[in-house]
């Protein structure tokens, strides 16, 4: 199957499902990066570019959702939740508005750009935010259902979307819904809970334990805020052990997230891969080999805390 | 404007000043000084400028008000209430636990506030997304907004002045209430945000100076705004902070400190005095 970045399935989406008037695409000069452009092409009475000025984006985008208008405002992840992240506080999550944050190139898959576009502390940031939805879809099916199920959504969004291919890992007919968490794969021995393109290196990592006599339970996290604190509850309680996967910081995104539900309904052991440091230039997969992001560290991981259960 | 109606505006604007005053001695905290400055505009734009309906606080069509410098809001609760958006007592609910009067205005909470402000710079710029939906969706309302002159030291301002400018919102007009002080101290020790007029003028806007505490300046301002097409506006208003309270006036001290009883007896006596002067001269 052919593999396609999420940044591309969101430009697509918001082309395909664009047609209600209220919808109104905010890009910062990064169109042809962030894919809003295919909307711009469907819709270009609806495309504002706002220029480098991501601050004055995210409150314009206030302003326009306060009259009734179903508002995307897109950018690199790092300028989104980085660079405007007080913006989104105040002016979109303070006030509960209808803004939609579609956020690319998160994560160090971006590549050779390196540490300055690699946002990995965005779900951090945004999960703080009372009243923001928080998603980070894994696949280009999943991105189009995150992006129609943002525009039925009544209030503020993040969605986080990468700039490398990945693989589908949902089927075709996959119902998507925010805040409820999708199984990929059963197993009793332990789970591993990942999101976004990490989803399709923990079902890599299912199959090389399952070669083991290891069972995993495999969980797609594609909402980290609100979590389905019923499936990792039930997961903790059934598997009594898991790793969490994510291309973020290990402070304060799927694995903290994923920590906090455990550590209050069904404690066990949690291990959290993720990254500690800024990233760098290099090919995603260098990248992901030197950052730990593999399915053969999920694997790994997933072994020795089996071993210690 | 009919010498009379201004005097009318004058009364309003000294009532206003008064609840600004009372709010902020309720709460022992607040910003008295550039609520005073901004009284005599928010009242010239509620009483006779804007389309607005106390009963219909949302009305899909109404012109839009955004207090950028969100803790000015005395002033503003002070007009809404004045307009019978809401009861008037409720002004000494005013930062209080249980009240929807907060401490910077929260557009989910208090009838007749549009946008939630308080963090400098970011009201123009949802001001400014206002009249772009007004301009996409064809609409005739316009967008009002007053800055202070120490938030124009925020980068945010600029992007903002720029945005308006490049898509043309002439149903965007932005008040700087200039009265030069700042929390630190005179803007132009602080950090020099001077010439404004100028720097507008480059950004593409068209920039009226004009005398905040003067009504036909402020209806020549605002006429000229609305007849200018093309680019939205800005008017650089010339005001003393602390304005008709003597011992607030101009100090720059004034800007987050709430009166003690004495001085509050004061300030009310004062603003008295000037109400009963103007009504003996209608």
């Amino acid at each position: 199957m052919a593999k396609k970045a999420t940044r591309e399935s969101y430009g697509a989406a918001l082309a395909e499902f664009g047609s209600d008037e209220r919808i109104v695409v905010l890009d910062a000069d990064l169109s042809k990066s962030t894919k809003t452009e295919m909307f711009k092409k469907v819709y270009p009475e609806r495309f504002f570019n706002m220029g480098i000025a991501e601050a004055n984006m995210m409150s314009v985008a206030a302003g326009l959702a306060s009259t009734g208008k179903i508002v995307f405002a897109s950018t690199f992840a790092m300028f989104a939740a980085g660079r405007a992240f007080e913006q989104i506080r105040n002016s979109i999550g303070y006030t509960k508005l209808n803004v939609k944050i579609g956020a690319t190139h998160a994560g160090i898959s971006v590549g050779e750009d390196g540490a300055s576009h690699q946002c990995l502390e965005d779900i951090a940031l945004m999960r703080t935010i009372p009243n923001m939805v928080v998603i980070n879809p894994a696949d280009d099916i999943e991105a189009r259902l995150a992006v129609k199920a943002a525009i039925e959504h009544n209030g503020p969004v993040y969605m986080r979307f990468g700039r490398l291919a990945v693989e589908d890992v949902n089927p075709t007919d996959y119902k998507f819904e925010i805040g409820k968490g999708v199984q990929l794969a059963d197993g009793n021995d332990v789970t591993i809970i990942a999101t976004g393109l990490m989803v399709q290196m923990a079902l890599e990592a299912h199959e090389m334990l399952k070669k083991d006599g290891i069972s995993a339970r495999v969980i797609n996290i594609h909402t980290i805020k609100p979590i389905d604190k019923k499936i990792i509850t039930k997961a903790a309680k059934e598997t009594g052990a898991i790793v969490t996967a994510e291309e973020h910081s290990i402070y304060g995104g799927l694995g903290n997230a994923v920590t906090e539900v455990v550590c209050e309904n069904a404690p066990c052991p949690v291990k959290i891969i993720g990254t500690d440091r800024f990233g760098k230039s290099g090919k995603p997969a260098e990248l992901f080999k030197e950052y730990g992001l593999t399915a053969e560290n999920i694997y790994k991981n997933a072994k020795e805390i089996v071993k210690n259960k | 404007m009919e010498q009379k109606r201004a005097t009318e505006l004058a009364i309003l604007a000294n009532k206003v000043r008064k609840g600004a005053v009372t709010a902020v001695y309720s709460a022992a905290s607040g910003h008295p000084g550039g609520s005073l400055s901004i009284a005599d505009i928010l009242v010239y734009l509620y009483y006779e400028v804007m389309n607005i309906d106390p009963k219909n606080p949302k009305m899909e069509n109404r012109d839009r008000f955004v207090l950028s410098k969100g803790h000015t809001c005395p002033a503003l609760y002070s007009v809404l209430a004045l307009k019978g958006f809401f009861p008037k007592e409720d002004i000494k609910t005013f930062r209080k636990i249980d009240s929807y009067l907060q401490g910077h205005p929260d557009m989910n909470k208090v009838p007749g506030v549009d946008m939630s402000t308080g963090s400098l710079g970011q009201g123009v710029s949802a001001a400014g997304g206002m009249a772009l939906a007004g301009k996409i969706d064809d609409k005739d309302y316009r967008v009002y907004t007053i800055l202070g002159d120490g938030e124009l030291e925020e980068g945010q301002v600029w992007e903002q002045a720029m945005f308006a400018a490049h898509y043309k919102l002439d149903n965007l007009t932005a008040f700087i209430d200039n009265n030069g002080l700042q929390i630190d101290g005179n803007i132009s020790d602080v950090m020099n945000p001077n010439p404004i007029d100028k720097k507008f003028e480059a950004f593409g806007w068209h920039v009226v100076n004009a005398d905040a505490h003067d009504f036909n300046s402020l209806e020549k301002a605002v006429n000229e705004a609305k007849a200018t097409k093309g680019k939205p506006t800005a008017v650089i208003l010339k005001s003393l902070k602390g304005k008709n309270v003597s011992f607030m006036e101009n100090v720059a001290a004034w800007h987050g400190s709430a009166p003690n009883e004495e001085q509050y007896n004061q300030a009310m006596k004062e603003l008295d005095e000037k109400i009963a002067e103007l009504e003996a001269s209608l």
